[in-house]
């Protein structure tokens, strides 16, 4: 019983914490200094670093998507459908959740890596005693950098996993390019596109800043990053999965 | 000798000229949920001079260093820097305060990412000095400590007694009036102790640099204490300190979050022969 008392109290000063992290970032975003230079390097670490990870990830998805869609609407001899199929399901919920996943992996646990290496070694703390603001130092400039970039990626990742499904439905599934293009194209609306473009801005600031907060919580040495990386990996995952059903369900209310 | 809280006020009203009251400890508590790290702490740092904390591990010692910069708050007492009241400031008024004190940690916490001139420059840099003039000082600084062929270099490629040198002018080179170290010789051999305890003797004696040494190691300590730098010609010298120089630099010893020794060199080792506590920390 007292163990359940001390875990809920501990996960209350976990959410205290992450929102004071936050009432920092956002006063950070309106008064100066803002590191651009380190914002732009953040660009590249989670916006080209991942674009491989995000390219093979939305491809090989379009792909076995095309291949179990054709399975089952051959029942129904429907398969001039699959590009319908492909564009709806990749559009609205694999693209963005599937790139925050893989972003979450990636850049979640770098970062919790990084900054949790750099507290357990003093460099935060010589940070501040050499009068520079670690949130603005280094939280914003990767809170910025994942708000522009994961969505930059899911569309990336949506693009390349149609082109997936167009290998698969022409190639093996024998389908005309000219009736899987107009297939996906019948299968989007535009609120759907709103939808892809709008949610991965809320994935990236999940992933980012629960990675910033869990490595500027670590302790306890080495031991300590790795639990905080496994931590940051398996925290941002949810929440990529949580938030992104808690936003649909908004967008749905709002657009639909 | 066990040292009680005084209010320092009157000290406070002093002028901040040379022995003048630089950093001012007045019965500051502080403890982490049940541990209790200090216990009402009083002393207080005249300008240009040295003061040298010794105790076991986990005795507050850095805890105190940490007080000073505002990286943590205590629970209770007072704590004033340069003359202001920083206990209850909040991190956007510590950067001011911070401008006047440098900190050289536990390993050198040198940044990784950075080459020694971006680490010595740091705060130069995003201070917004002119790139010529703040490179003249970066050269200035490692040319001080004796690194200066080292300047391209990764903290990676440095041995530990040149990180420690290189944590040393980072902390300098935005001169400081006041100098933290924290145990800055710890794991190092002995010649290359003498030589970080030789660096702050030199921004004592020769840029007049207050200072507070957080340390275990007895012989540097006592090193630091009993010997000044004097500069002859081009050349630095270090040599036995005279009596009035040795009572600048104070001993304070921590035992269970309290002061259990305050004086200099001198009287710690008198106390050796009557405390045997501290007997058994000097042998």
């Amino acid at each position: 019983m007292a163990g359940a008392v001390e875990r809920i109290k501990s996960g209350l000063l976990e959410v205290q914490e992450y929102v004071r992290m936050l009432g920092f970032v956002g006063r950070s975003f309106v008064s100066r200094p803002f590191y651009y230079r380190d914002t732009v390097q953040q660009f590249e670490y989670i916006g080209i670093g991942s674009m491989t990870v995000v390219l093979l990830t939305g491809l090989f998805t379009g792909m076995v998507l095309a291949l179990q869609s054709g399975l089952t609407l051959d029942q129904f001899g429907a398969r001039s459908m699959v590009g319908r199929l492909v564009s709806a399901s990749m559009v609205k919920e694999l693209g963005p959740v599937l790139t925050g996943l893989m972003v979450a992996g990636r850049v979640g646990s770098g970062i919790a890596a990084e900054l949790g290496s750099m507290m357990v070694t003093d460099q935060i703390a010589a940070l501040r005693a050499l009068g520079t603001d670690p949130i603005r130092k280094l939280v914003v400039p990767r809170i910025v950098a994942g708000l522009l970039m994961v969505p930059v990626l899911t569309v990336v990742a949506t693009a390349v996993g149609m082109v997936g499904g167009w290998i698969v439905t022409v190639g093996i599934l024998r389908v005309a390019s000219t009736v899987y293009w107009n297939s996906v194209v019948q299968g989007l609306y535009i609120q759907d596109v709103w939808m892809a473009l709008i949610k991965p801005f809320f994935l990236g600031f999940a992933i980012v800043s629960i990675g910033c907060h869990v490595g500027l919580r670590t302790r306890g040495g080495t031991q300590g990053v790795g639990r905080a990386t496994t931590n940051a990996v398996v925290a941002s995952s949810v929440a990529v999965i949580a938030v992104n059903y808690f936003v649909t369900q908004l967008l749905i209310v709002l657009l639909y | 000798m066990t040292v009680h809280p005084a209010s320092r006020e009157s000290l406070l009203e002093e002028a901040l000229g040379h022995g003048g009251p630089i950093i001012v400890f007045d019965g500051v508590s502080l403890a982490f949920d049940e541990k209790v790290i200090l216990r009402e702490v009083s002393f207080t740092l005249k300008t240009g001079h040295t003061k040298i904390f010794l105790g076991a591990s986990g005795a507050g010692k850095s805890t105190i260093l940490r007080l000073i910069l505002g990286l943590l708050k205590p629970d209770g007492g007072r704590i004033f820097v340069n003359g202001e009241q920083v206990d209850r400031m909040s991190e956007q008024q510590l950067m001011a305060v911070r401008a006047d004190l440098g900190m050289v940690f536990q390993e050198g916490a040198l940044f990784d990412s950075l080459s020694v001139r971006d680490n010595v420059g740091y705060k130069l840099f995003e201070e917004g000095w002119p790139a010529a003039e703040a490179n003249g000082r970066v050269q200035e600084v490692l040319g001080f400590i004796g690194l200066a062929e080292f300047i391209d270099r990764g903290p990676a490629e440095l041995s530990g007694g040149q990180r420690r040198r290189v944590a040393i002018a980072r902390a300098m080179a935005a001169k400081p009036k006041i100098l933290l170290y924290d145990e800055p010789t710890t794991g190092l051999d002995p010649i290359t102790s003498i030589t970080v305890d030789e660096e702050i003797i030199k921004l004592r004696d020769l840029e007049g640099v207050s200072s507070i040494l957080v340390t275990h190691q007895l012989r540097d300590a006592f090193y630091v204490a009993e010997h000044t730098a004097v500069r002859r010609g081009d050349r630095i010298e270090f040599e036995k300190a005279s009596p009035d120089k040795c009572e600048e630099a104070e001993f304070i010893m921590l035992r269970d979050g309290r002061i259990a020794f305050e004086g200099n060199a001198g009287e710690l080792r008198a106390a050796a022969r009557t405390d045997p506590y501290i007997e058994a920390f000097l042998s």
